[in-house]
């Protein structure tokens, strides 16, 4: 079993409690901090490896925590929203997190989520990438162009790689859904559209005219030419 | 040909009526104009028909007394000529008789309508003498005599007998006066004189009159035309303007008023309604920021009870996945609690989902989708449900069925009808139908289980609605289900209909625009077994229709408005 730290912001302390029980439950370390001005302190004090952040908050929305530990750090970071307004979470995936659950969740799906977030530098062989002008070592998790290093979120390395692996192949939303989030079920494609944007405009020359993550039209995005 | 030519002629009259007809209907400027025109016209010809007539009859007694006068005259001067005449014998009696009867020579016969004057002698009927002959100024005059005036002349010898007739004057037919008396001359006994006195110079200003007359009725017509115009138009514009604010009014353009100049009434009209404009604007807005204030809340009520619930059911679950430690009765209740959440969760999905329908902040995506593959996917999701319950879910989909729609809304209403059918099909199999047509595509779910009982019909869309408050309810639909897929259907100008007979089944249907905004023909499947009188003709805008015979139709009860 995994063991890891997650910070979890909300402000509801039997929320925050029930949270901490559950996860507590799965193996994982669980701090909690129930005020947004309060997160930052917290996630640099205790350097969790994730981060459960209600969007309503006291002090800072979520929303702009989000975009502060981001200034920071590439922390996988889940958003817990009570709303399914396209606008709140197109917002919240635009501040940096890499995924969202809905209120009111159950718990498995919640650990599943934490889990795959989680999941990382579960492969050890040695396994170097070649995709356009970057290099990409995979167990290493650094993406390079030419020499210099190009900062990416677990996430969006993840995706990269998926699209890395398999050049010949289109993938659709949501098998990169299902293969880079892990959801078992149906999922919220907005999620990959906006993680493909933000891949772009780290990797991509120029991201108006990609030429490293492509779009397929109607079917999905494909990796550029190695 | 002619018959042709009449018959464009006809229509073309009835075209050119229908367009004054409609003018008239339409334009309170044309019918005033046209009103002023006609009861103008009507006054001015009734008032110089009168003033002519006077004008006529007092010239024609001027005329009369005028040839009154010089008839006697001129018969005083015959009878004078006869009298002092040297000698009697027949021959000079002619003479005189003709020199008396003779034009009046040396003034030109234009020069005064006395000068027109025609002279006629004429033997009387009871003269005895031999006869002199007649005289006469101008040959054929003899015949113009009435027989009236010589029996006048005849009666009453003494006095001068008038009559009106018509003469030749220069090749026109003119009104003249002719007088009669009588003459007596020596020797030669009784005879009638006659002066036909042409009334030319009369009907000449006669005409002159008429002229005037009718020249002047144009002019007044025509200046009360021009007078109506002028004073409707400063009624009508400002109406006219004020029809033109409040579409634009109606059109959403809130901020629009009149123009108020003056005190009079048009500016009281644009006050009032600048008043009423006001007031309906202050409305609007409280029921916009009453809308706003919902959306707020429905979005406030969303956050507020979705943490705590979450909260209770992640207890629920943990409590739940260790019910083996507890008595059965605590077990049991731990099943009990997780179930109902999970009801409660829906039925608070679906609340909002209403609530935000209903604050019209539901916005529908468009994409190009198949409708095969949705159905298909619901199909799928539904088949251990069907399984369950012992029914055989028949999928006929050959038709291609491409249209613009939110895939999530669509599959949901989709799934909706689909465990409805389901739960109502009483183990008999459910058939599901996509087909489309060149303006629609569409899927009907048809059971051939409980149906519906006549009279439901017009509910099944309602909220919380339920056939038989009494039947148990066997599945945990909220209610809402079919409330929902309603408005969702309605977000793509769809039709969603339902048809259902008591033990014969139900049917619903879904049927989708393949363009957006361009409104669907008709139906590519059929609701009703007896699909003559439905599907053909669907009322305008409605996403609601009922079945033929059933009046409505549709399954069932309870879970009607399940959605899951």
């Amino acid at each position: 079993m995994t063991t890891g730290r997650v910070l979890v912001v909300d402000d509801d302390p039997s929320l925050a409690e029930m949270l901490s029980i559950i996860l507590q439950g799965e193996g994982l370390e669980v701090t909690v901090c129930a005020a947004g001005d309060l997160a930052l302190r917290a996630f640099q004090e205790t350097k969790p490896d994730i981060v459960l952040l209600d969007v309503m908050l006291p002090g800072i929305d979520g929303v702009e925590v989000c975009r502060q530990i981001r200034g920071e750090s590439t922390v996988p970071i889940v958003m817990l929203t009570a709303r399914t307004d396209t606008v709140d979470v197109v917002l919240g995936l635009e501040s940096g997190a890499d995924d969202y659950v809905t209120k009111p969740f159950k718990p498995q799906e919640l650990v599943a989520r934490v889990r795959a977030r989680l999941r990382r530098g579960d492969e050890s062989e040695a396994e170097t990438l070649q995709l356009g002008d970057l290099t990409i070592d995979v167990p290493g998790h650094v993406v390079k162009r030419g020499d210099r290093a190009i900062l990416l979120t677990p996430l969006e390395f993840d995706l990269l790689v998926a699209l890395a692996r398999k050049p010949w192949q289109v993938f659709s939303r949501e098998t990169l859904l299902e293969q880079v989030w892990g959801y078992r079920h149906a999922g919220d494609t907005r999620l990959v559209n906006v993680h493909v944007q933000r891949l772009r405009s780290k990797v991509e020359k120029d991201p108006e005219n990609p030429e490293i993550v492509l779009t397929v039209r109607g079917v999905g995005y494909k990796a550029g030419k190695a | 040909m002619i018959q042709t030519l009449w018959r464009r002629i006809e229509r073309l009259a009835v075209r050119c009526a229908a367009a004054i007809a409609r003018l008239w209907r339409r334009s309170l400027h044309f019918r005033v104009v046209l009103i002023t025109v006609l009861l103008g016209t009507f006054v001015a010809l009734g008032l110089g028909t009168y003033m002519y007539q006077r004008i006529g009859s007092g010239l024609t007694s001027r005329a009369t007394s005028i040839a009154e006068q010089q008839a006697l005259s001129q018969r005083d001067y015959a009878q004078s000529q006869f009298n002092n005449a040297p000698r009697t014998d027949i021959a000079s009696l002619r003479a005189i008789g003709q020199q008396v009867a003779a034009p009046v020579t040396g003034t030109h016969p234009q020069e005064a309508g006395e000068q027109n004057d025609r002279v006629v002698i004429k033997r009387s009927p009871g003269n005895t003498f031999p006869s002199l002959g007649t005289f006469f100024t101008q040959p054929g005059d003899v015949q113009l005599i009435p027989q009236a005036l010589q029996s006048a002349v005849e009666k009453d010898p003494t006095h001068a007998q008038l009559q009106i007739g018509t003469v030749r004057v220069g090749g026109k037919q003119e009104p003249a006066v002719i007088v009669g008396a009588r003459i007596v001359i020596p020797n030669a006994g009784d005879y009638d004189f006659y002066l036909i006195s042409p009334m030319t110079a009369e009907s000449q200003m006669l005409g002159i009159v008429r002229t005037t007359f009718l020249l002047g009725g144009l002019a007044l017509t025509l200046l009360l035309a021009g007078i109506a115009y002028l004073v409707t138009r400063m009624v009508v514009s400002p109406v006219r303007d004020a029809a033109h604010v409040s579409e634009r009014l109606t059109a959403g353009a809130l901020n629009e008023r009149m123009q108020v100049s003056g005190e009079d009434d048009l500016a009281r009209l644009a006050t009032s309604f600048n008043a009423m404009a006001d007031s309906l604007q202050r409305q609007i807005r409280q029921l916009e920021d009453l809308s706003q204030l919902q959306q707020r809340f429905t979005s406030d009520v969303s956050h507020e009870l979705r943490t705590p619930l979450t909260t209770i059911r992640m207890a629920a679950d943990m409590i739940h996945a260790s019910r083996e430690d507890f008595s059965a009765p605590v077990a049991r209740s731990a099943e009990l609690l997780s179930r109902e959440l999970d009801r409660f969760e829906t039925l608070l999905t679906d609340l909002l989902e209403i609530s935000r329908f209903d604050a019209g902040a539901a916005a529908a995506g468009h994409e190009l989708v198949d409708l095969r593959d949705v159905v298909a996917r619901v199909v799928d999701g539904c088949e251990s449900l069907a399984e369950s319950q012992g029914v055989k879910l028949r999928l006929h989909s050959r038709q291609e069925a491409v249209a613009p729609m939110d895939a999530r809304r669509i599959e949901r209403i989709v799934r909706n009808l689909v465990t409805n059918a389901i739960e109502h099909a009483e183990h008999k199999p459910v058939d599901i139908t996509v087909a489309a047509n060149p303006s629609a595509v569409a899927v009907a779910v048809r059971d051939y289980g409980v149906g519906l009982r006549p009279g439901d019909a017009e509910q099944v869309f309602n909220r919380f609605w339920r056939a038989d408050p009494a039947r148990a309810r066997t599945t945990g639909g909220t209610g809402l289900g079919l409330s929902i897929s309603l408005e969702d259907a309605r977000l793509h100008d769809g039709w969603l209909q339902a048809w259902g007979e008591p033990g014969n089944g139900a049917c619903f249907r879904l049927t989708l625009p393949v363009r957006a905004g361009q409104p669907i023909v008709r139906s590519p499947v059929t609701l009703a077994p007896d699909d003559s009188s439905v599907g053909i003709a669907m009322p305008k805008g409605n996403s609601l229709t009922i079945g033929t015979r059933a009046a409505g139709a549709s399954p069932a009860p309870e879970g009607s408005g399940g959605g899951r």
